[in-house]
């Protein structure tokens, strides 16, 4: 975990100055040639030089693709809620089985043990765990970023309740609480299961952010925006939480997969998504026993999580990069 | 985690001045404990409240069809206390709790009203000896990949351990165990009812070996070439060899062996922290592999007939001293060093020792458990067989949880020791070690590493309690009686009293990790002490 506290804000910092020299490899390991401005008569902003060097970076510009089409695919094949979508089996109905129920054409994902099809199943499941991990993820980054930058702002007695209810849900190991909200909240159906996995996932952020704010309220251009008047709600957001965005966005990737993975835990062990919602974790807790006999409906829903969760790793390390590129220039 | 950017390596030698002001630093661990204290209490209500009010702890009587149904519901409320409020009861499990200090434990009854405390002491047990496995090798494991792929930050080698980082925590914990069964145990299982290796299976591992190993060593193409071939007719000559002895079922490694395998770890302990051109270290590490593998033979009689933990423990506390004393007589003006490194060596040493011994029970433990590798359960029931064959029998049934434990934490491990190392690296005292002539031993191992050790302590000791509780996974999957089934069964019951003895197992952990973090900070960093 590095941080960005001595950078500029201003974007000056942010500039690779190694990839001028041509020797950077950074550069060459991550995207196969240097830029195509050499940076002298052309100004980048400062998103722009994160972008780009974002799209530099292989193998999340690959997980972002890949992400991207399981998304597109798993909401348009079967559709959502009553709009019909263009795969033409139903997860509801029974299908006549093919053999044993083995992956075919007709089923690619082949069928389970009553003759459903286990395509149209591992994508409601599939969307299902996306909903709850984006939802998780937005809930925890906006209560991480609001109570760390609360903190780390008034500091004084807020700062000391707010980091003290920070330590207590950090004392409580996430997989307990989570696991005891969660089934009170799984009656709810899946956002209520969401809200109270966002509840419990901020503190990271939290820390992080603090941390973020306690160096950045410090600098001059916030005694500049006090200076003239400018009240403390209007600081926070305009000038104080711009400048942590690389922490927060980094963070917030990084609290997606950790959610899908908390999710699908939950699930198998009973405490999560329950009938008739389904997800990926309650496929494969279903037809774990089916392993030895039926493999295809213990790989699928597997592969799945799994292949979201590293698509996702692998945006958040490359946005770190692109945020905080200090750590990955190679010692000289 | 920027402190580390202002540090500078300091010498050990400092370490002396402050260590006689004891005040100070029992002062700051009696505040940080109060100050846990405190947390542990606003947790645990937290838990508490939480807990009773996730469910109807009357529901599966309510849904049966007895005939003494009201009664059964009477009992169960009389025993629950479910008509006091529940400030009340939560007050009383304090109590209980606070008797542990004055030696009257009381953790509360179950639903069926079996005591908490027997249970807890029982589950933690099987629970931390899993955990604390499983951690110490992914510390180990982790750290040393850490630090290989920062040094060799964007080769072959560094990708591959990333990809397989990133792989390992993307992986739902549930989902690997069950490929781990399949693949780790039943095909094994399979395989060693014959135990001899296809010669297509030799060569792909030889292949891989030598890849690997070049990858990690480095150096101008040449010599990459002649490392990856020397790898290769290695592995594959002892492969064929093992095969024709029948070794993977009737292993040997003898006394040599452990001679051989004890002066290698000398070697390379003595090129880690002292260089290898010290010769007094070296003279050191190899004298005490030699003493070590002298002493195996002294202590083989007990060691085969009359074994027991204690004589074990016994013996290990012996041969730590006599390395170190070892240490000492050799040591000279660099002692502290020295005896360092015969510690580590005799350590490594004993380790040996005791795997040579297993090795040699593996065939008689094969006779009595011809498919050895277990899926389920601490221990296979009705197990008979003497020490070492039961200490196989528990190795064997650790073996697949531990696994799947250490890979994901040592997936986080190494990320985190290899962006501490990047960090520390691109240093200006690392230029200046490297800029004044020290070897890159000294900057890697004094300078750069000994620095990023300071955010990786917090990282792990944070670690420690989520550890705890991710293996309620684990041992649900395989079927281990721990923590795990008191807190999934104590929840299920919607039963306060096993859900909060499993999260004072948690929390008490986290804190005594935490404490021991402050105090692997004050020996990391001069700076705290002063």
């Amino acid at each position: 975990m590095s941080d960005i506290r001595n950078s500029n804000p201003g974007g000056e910092d942010y500039e690779p100055q190694v990839t001028a020299s041509g020797v950077d490899a950074v550069g060459l390991a991550a995207g196969g040639s240097a830029d195509p401005l050499p940076g002298e008569d052309k100004s980048y902003s400062q998103g722009q030089l994160v972008a780009r060097r974002f799209f530099r970076h292989r193998a999340a510009l690959t997980s972002m693709i890949v992400l991207g089409i399981i998304i597109v695919v798993a909401f348009t094949s079967i559709g959502v809620g009553d709009i019909p979508g263009w795969w033409p089996k139903d997860y509801r109905l029974q299908y006549d089985k093919i053999g044993d129920g083995a992956p075919t054409w007709e089923y690619p994902f082949g069928q389970d043990t009553g003759g459903k099809d286990y395509f149209a199943l591992v994508m409601r499941g599939t969307q299902f765990s996306l909903i709850i991990a984006f939802a998780v993820g937005i809930i925890s980054t906006i209560v991480g970023t609001l109570i760390g930058a609360l903190a780390g702002f008034y500091r004084g007695w807020l700062e000391s309740i707010l980091m003290r209810v920070t330590d207590v849900f950090i004392v409580i190991p996430l997989l307990v609480i989570a696991a005891v909200l969660g089934k009170t909240a799984s009656s709810w159906g899946i956002l209520g299961l969401a809200l109270v996995l966002g509840l419990v996932t901020w503190t990271s952020l939290a820390r992080l952010v603090r941390g973020e704010v306690l160096s950045l309220r410090e600098r001059d251009f916030v005694l500049a925006a006090q200076a003239v008047g400018t009240g403390p709600w209007r600081i926070i957001t305009r000038h104080v939480l711009p400048n942590a965005v690389g922490v927060i966005i980094v963070s917030a990737t990084l609290s997606i997969s950790a959610a899908i993975l908390l999710e699908t835990s939950l699930s198998f062990l009973g405490f999560g998504v329950q009938a008739p919602d389904t997800s990926l974790g309650t496929l494969i807790s279903d037809y774990q026993a089916a392993f030895a006999t039926r493999p295809w409906l213990f790989w699928w829903p597997g592969l799945m999580i799994l292949t979201i969760a590293l698509c996702v790793n692998f945006i958040g390390d490359g946005l770190r990069d692109a945020f905080d590129p200090r750590q990955n220039r190679t010692k000289d | 985690m920027s402190y580390s950017d202002t540090l500078i390596a300091f010498p050990s030698r400092r370490r002396a001045a402050s260590a006689s002001k004891g005040h100070p630093v029992l002062k700051f661990i009696l505040r940080r404990i109060g100050a846990s204290a405190l947390v542990l209490l606003g947790a645990s209500l937290l838990v508490y409240v939480l807990t009773i009010n996730s469910g109807d702890p009357l529901k599966d009587l309510r849904e049966s069809n007895s005939q003494n149904k009201q009664q059964l519901i009477d009992q169960r409320i009389a025993l629950m206390r479910l008509d006091d409020p529940w400030y009340e009861r939560y007050w009383d499990w304090l109590r209980g709790v606070g008797g542990c200090f004055t030696g009257n434990c009381d953790l509360g009854v179950t639903v069926n009203g079996v005591d908490v405390l027997g249970l807890t002491q029982q589950a933690a047990s099987s629970t931390l000896r899993l955990v604390t496995v499983a951690t110490l090798l992914a510390i180990v494991v982790g750290i040393a990949l850490g630090i290989l792929t920062a040094i060799r930050q964007y080769s072959g080698f560094d990708y591959s351990i990333t990809f397989s980082a990133f792989l390992f925590f993307s992986l739902p914990v549930f989902w690997a165990a069950t490929l781990l069964k399949e693949f780790a145990a039943i095909q094994y299982n399979n395989w060693i009812a014959d135990g001899h290796y296809a010669p297509l299976t030799i060569v792909i591992v030889a292949v891989v070996a030598a890849f690997l190993l070049q990858a990690v060593l480095g150096g101008t193409r040449k010599r990459r070439l002649l490392t990856a071939a020397v790898v290769f007719a290695f592995v594959t000559v002892v492969l064929f060899v093992f095969n024709a002895l029948d070794w993977w079922r009737n292993p040997m490694f003898g006394v040599g062996g452990v001679l051989v395998t004890s002066l290698a770890a000398g070697v390379l302990v003595t090129s880690l922290v002292a260089g290898i051109r010290n010769r007094r270290a070296l003279y050191a590490a190899l004298t005490t592999a030699v003493v070590g593998t002298l002493s195996y033979l002294v202590f083989a009689q007990p060691l085969f007939n009359s074994p027991s933990w204690l004589l074990l423990a016994g013996l290990f506390v012996l041969a730590v001293l006599v390395s170190v004393g070892i240490g000492a007589a050799w040591g000279g003006y660099a002692r502290k060093q020295a005896m360092l490194i015969t510690g580590i060596t005799g350590v490594i040493t004993s380790l040996v020792v005791v795997v040579d011994i297993l090795i040699v029970h593996w065939s008689g433990f094969l006779g009595i458990k011809s498919r050895p590798i277990s899926t389920i359960g601490s221990q296979t029931p009705n197990f008979t067989g003497d020490f070492w064959e039961q200490v196989l029998d528990k190795g064997t049934q650790i073996l697949l949880p531990t696994i799947l434990l250490t890979l994901v934490s040592v997936a986080s491990y190494s990320r985190y020791t290899r962006s501490s190392m990047l960090e520390t690296l691109n240093q200006d005292y690392v230029r200046t070690g490297r800029s004044k002539g020290l070897s890159e031993r000294e900057v890697i191992v004094k300078h750069a590493f000994r620095n990023a050790l300071i955010p990786i302590t917090t990282i792990i000791a944070f670690d420690f309690a989520g550890i705890i509780g991710g293996a309620i996974i684990t041992e649900q999957v395989f079927g281990w009686k721990g923590m795990g089934a008191l807190f999934q069964d104590g929840l299920n019951a919607v039963d306060p009293a096993p859900v909060m003895a499993f999260f004072l197992v948690t929390g008490i952990a986290a804190v005594l990790m935490n404490l021991l973090a402050d105090i692997a900070y004050a020996a990391l960093d001069p700076r705290i002490r002063r």
